[in-house]
């Protein structure tokens, strides 16, 4: 399969009053064509910062480093002018709150025109409707509502409009940053349902940003675990699940309440602030399985099995780890307060 | 049930309307707005000692019987009555003193603590509220007491800081802190852990745990998740539409869920498990508006088990013209609105309509499209419900079965309101079905 976008060493920072937050540190990914890859982690991880910064949305003042390929071009070195011109047609985002993101004061119809004809001014207005109809028809929207306001639309309808907003310049990729969590549960699977058959229907490749583990699990194919601003493991969706190599994905998955739970799991502790992360593997003092390497060295990524990389030292590599260092570290119980 | 000595809180035919204000012209003619109908008819029973779960979608009506029960808002009918004792019209003074047995947790921890406040202040301003200590030594001994059983510890470092210095699950804990300080026997908690991250739910959902066996707490945990409320709850009652659907034993409610709505949220629950695909057969569409509901069952427009009796009508033939349009290409879709005009008539519940042609077509040509929706997908619910269809002069007249309301009735160890478990309604049904006129 061929990627449809490639991200090599980025990363993305900015400026506070209290030093420079690293929220995305030394990420690389692919994302293959048609295909849904989950991004998930605590909030705080950087998972939203690496979603828009991939587009290059990332508020003033942030800088970037690294390189984010798609279709051979660095996105990251592009003027924001090119980039504004890709975002549409061949980059699409949806956002988390379907409510606040469509104007008012615009009937469903404008939004639509006022899309397509940011980055296709040719088409007549009657080619807009059909196109615009089309994508609306595939997401379940009736013709008889292109007329009407987003006030007259339900939150689960809004959100499918956002999607086909977004749909409707025919994207290659499309991120989509926690998309269903304002919506209620059997909505919620409504939208995953789609956004898992864009593949069938658009082609579009989607990565999708999300706490909920139970949602990458139904609707992907590869899951990155991100902890830190760094992806802590990578691998596809079944394996990554069924045999988690990095501790923080496996405290992760069994802290998940779902109908299986028997018993309640937490990890203690709370994401760091990327200010000054801990030394070593950022995620060493909540880590279970600490050894005496992970706060003194960081981590190399490894490969575990061929389609599949972790950044632990439990998994080596064994000639970079000094004598004594996988022995268990010895620290102080972390206090129940210190939690996120 | 009689109310019995373990009863905490009995609630009885329960309804909490809230009104729409009509338009400014309704309001000079006399006429009254429209009512949202957030609790309809609600009884249940909360017994010491208990935690009952209040599952439902929003809108449901969840957070509003949750605030009824308070006293927040006032109920519409009905009555409330709280160890025994009738609080449904309680005075403002007895509401107060009511006050220091009942507590409520929010669901956001973010917007529940005044900023300006420190920590020791937001948990002791109850005491202070109800003079229950005395001096500021008191109540900072007190507050340190109670942060600490919240693990909210060690108490000093965490009294003078604000709300902004602190986590979700800290603030949460502070909330929680301060719901407790008074020493309650009720608890409402309403989506305590929604609003935090996966990996400090179990943390919060095990502090209130202990709380509730260290306090002798009662609660009543208000969620949309029915996955936590699984862990937490000995009993469970679905909501839908301000109704409980169904209602008993948390493990009977697991494991053998009755009404079809309750299936459907079960069903619809991620779960960790890459084995398993998103389903397919979910229901359709999302929680109608309470002020209009469906005529029958609230469910029946999305209830894939729909039949008979159910209570189909006008507004269900919208949406199937709807879902039908969206499905067809521009021209289909423009010849077959054409013929059926404009759709306000559908808009009105009723169980008979004539819908004229329009655009050159005749009544046969509607029979036609709607034969051609039933042949596309024949396993649609909506036909059971339609008695008959006649051609009459230029229009298409639909007839469909009066609508049964559904009751809460017992079913095996649960009561579920849902006419496949009625068998009145099931025979009706059945009856109709034999006199059903052939089309």
């Amino acid at each position: 399969m061929t990627a449809v976008l490639e991200v090599r060493d980025l990363r993305l920072w900015y400026g506070t009053a209290r030093g420079s937050v690293r929220a995305v540190d030394r990420v690389s990914l692919e994302i293959d064509a048609g295909s849904v890859l989950g991004l998930v982690g605590e909030s705080g991880c950087g998972k939203s910062t690496l979603g828009r910064g991939i587009l290059g949305l990332l508020p003033e003042g942030a800088r970037a480093d690294g390189e984010v390929l798609y279709k051979g071009r660095n996105l990251v070195t592009m003027s924001p002018r090119e980039l504004r011109r890709l975002r549409g047609p061949d980059l699409g985002l949806i956002f988390q709150e379907p409510m606040t993101r469509l104007n008012p004061l615009l009937r469903i119809e404008d939004h639509f025109r006022e899309t397509i004809e940011q980055h296709d001014s040719k088409l007549t207005p009657k080619d807009v409707r059909r196109r615009s109809l089309d994508t609306l028809g595939r997401m379940g929207i009736p013709p008889t509502r292109f007329r009407q306001y987003p006030h007259e639309f339900s939150g689960g309808m809004r959100q499918r409009i956002m999607i086909a907003l977004a749909l409707v310049l025919r994207p290659s990729l499309l991120v989509a940053d926690e998309p269903t969590t304002s919506l209620d549960v059997i909505v919620e699977a409504q939208i995953l349902r789609i956004l898992a058959d864009l593949k069938e229907n658009f082609d579009t490749a989607l990565l999708l940003i999300t706490h909920n583990l139970g949602i990458v699990a139904e609707a992907c194919d590869r899951v990155a675990v991100m902890y830190a601003g760094q992806i802590a493991e990578e691998g596809p969706a079944r394996d990554v699940f069924a045999d988690p190599k990095h501790p923080y994905t496996r405290e992760l998955l069994r802290s998940t309440i779902s109908l299986d739970t028997k018993v309640l799991h937490s990890i203690p502790g709370a994401p760091p602030n990327l200010i000054s992360p801990p030394s070593g593997c950022h995620f060493h003092p909540r880590c279970p399985d600490v050894m005496r390497v992970c706060p003194a060295h960081d981590p190399i990524e490894t490969q575990p099995d061929p389609d599949r990389r972790v950044l632990c030292w439990l998994h080596g590599p064994e000639r970079e780890i000094p004598e004594g260092g996988t022995a268990p570290l010895e620290r102080e119980q972390i206090a129940v307060a210190e939690e996120a | 049930m009689s109310a019995t000595d373990d009863v905490l809180v009995s609630v009885r035919g329960l309804k909490t309307y809230y009104s729409i204000r009509g338009s400014f012209l309704d309001r000079l003619v006399g006429r009254t707005g429209a009512a949202v109908r957030a609790v309809d008819d609600v009884s249940l029973e909360l017994r010491k000692g208990e935690v009952l779960g209040l599952v439902g979608e929003s809108g449901s009506g969840k957070t509003t019987l949750g605030r009824t029960l308070l006293g927040l808002v006032p109920a519409t009918e009905g009555t409330v009555e709280f160890e025994g004792q009738d609080i449904t019209h309680a005075s403002e003074h007895d509401r107060r003193l009511l006050r220091r047995r009942m507590q409520i947790v929010f669901q956001d921890p973010h917007a529940s603590l005044n900023p300006a406040m420190t920590v020791a202040q937001a948990v002791g301003h109850p005491l202070e509220i109800h003079g229950l200590a005395r001096g500021r030594e008191e109540v900072r001994a007190r507050v340190a007491d109670v942060l600490e059983r919240v693990g909210l510890a060690p108490a000093e470092q965490f009294m003078d800081k604000f709300p902004s210095d602190l986590s979700g699950g800290q603030k949460q804990r502070a909330v929680i802190a301060r719901a407790i300080i008074l020493n309650p026997v009720l608890l409402v908690a309403d989506e305590p852990v929604s609003m935090l991250d996966m990996s400090v739910r179990a943390k919060i959902l095990e502090l209130m745990l202990a709380l509730k066996h260290d306090f002798d707490l009662t609660y009543l945990y208000i969620t949309h998740d029915l996955a936590t409320a699984k862990f937490f709850c000995d009993r469970i009652a679905i909501m839908y539409l301000g109704r409980i659907v169904e209602i008993g034993p948390s493990e009977a409610i697991y494991a053998d869920p009755k009404h079809p709505y309750t299936q459907a949220l079960l069903r619809a629950i991620p779960e960790p498990d890459p084995r398993r695909t998103i389903p397919r057969d979910l229901p359709r569409g999302e929680v109608p508006d309470a002020s209009r509901p469906p005529l029958g069952c609230s469910f029946h427009p999305r209830c894939p088990k729909a039949f008979e009796v159910c209570g189909w009508e006008s507004r269900d033939l919208k949406e199937l013209l709807e879902r039908r349009w969206a499905g067809l290409d521009e021209e289909g879709f423009e010849a077959e609105q054409a013929a059926v005009g404009p759709m306000e008539e559908l808009d009105v519940a009723k169980t008979h309509v004539r819908l004229e042609a329009h655009g050159g077509a005749h009544g046969s040509d509607l029979r036609g499209l709607l034969d051609r929706a039933r042949a596309a997908d024949p396993a649609e619910p909506f036909w059971t419900g339609v008695q008959e269809m006649r051609d009459a002069n230029g229009a298409l007249e639909i007839d469909w079965y009066d609508p049964v309301e559904p009751r809460l009735l017992p079913a095996d160890s649960v009561e579920v309101e849902c006419h496949l478990y009625d068998e009145t309604a099931l025979a009706e049904a059945a009856q109709r079905r034999q006199s059903r006129i052939p089309q």
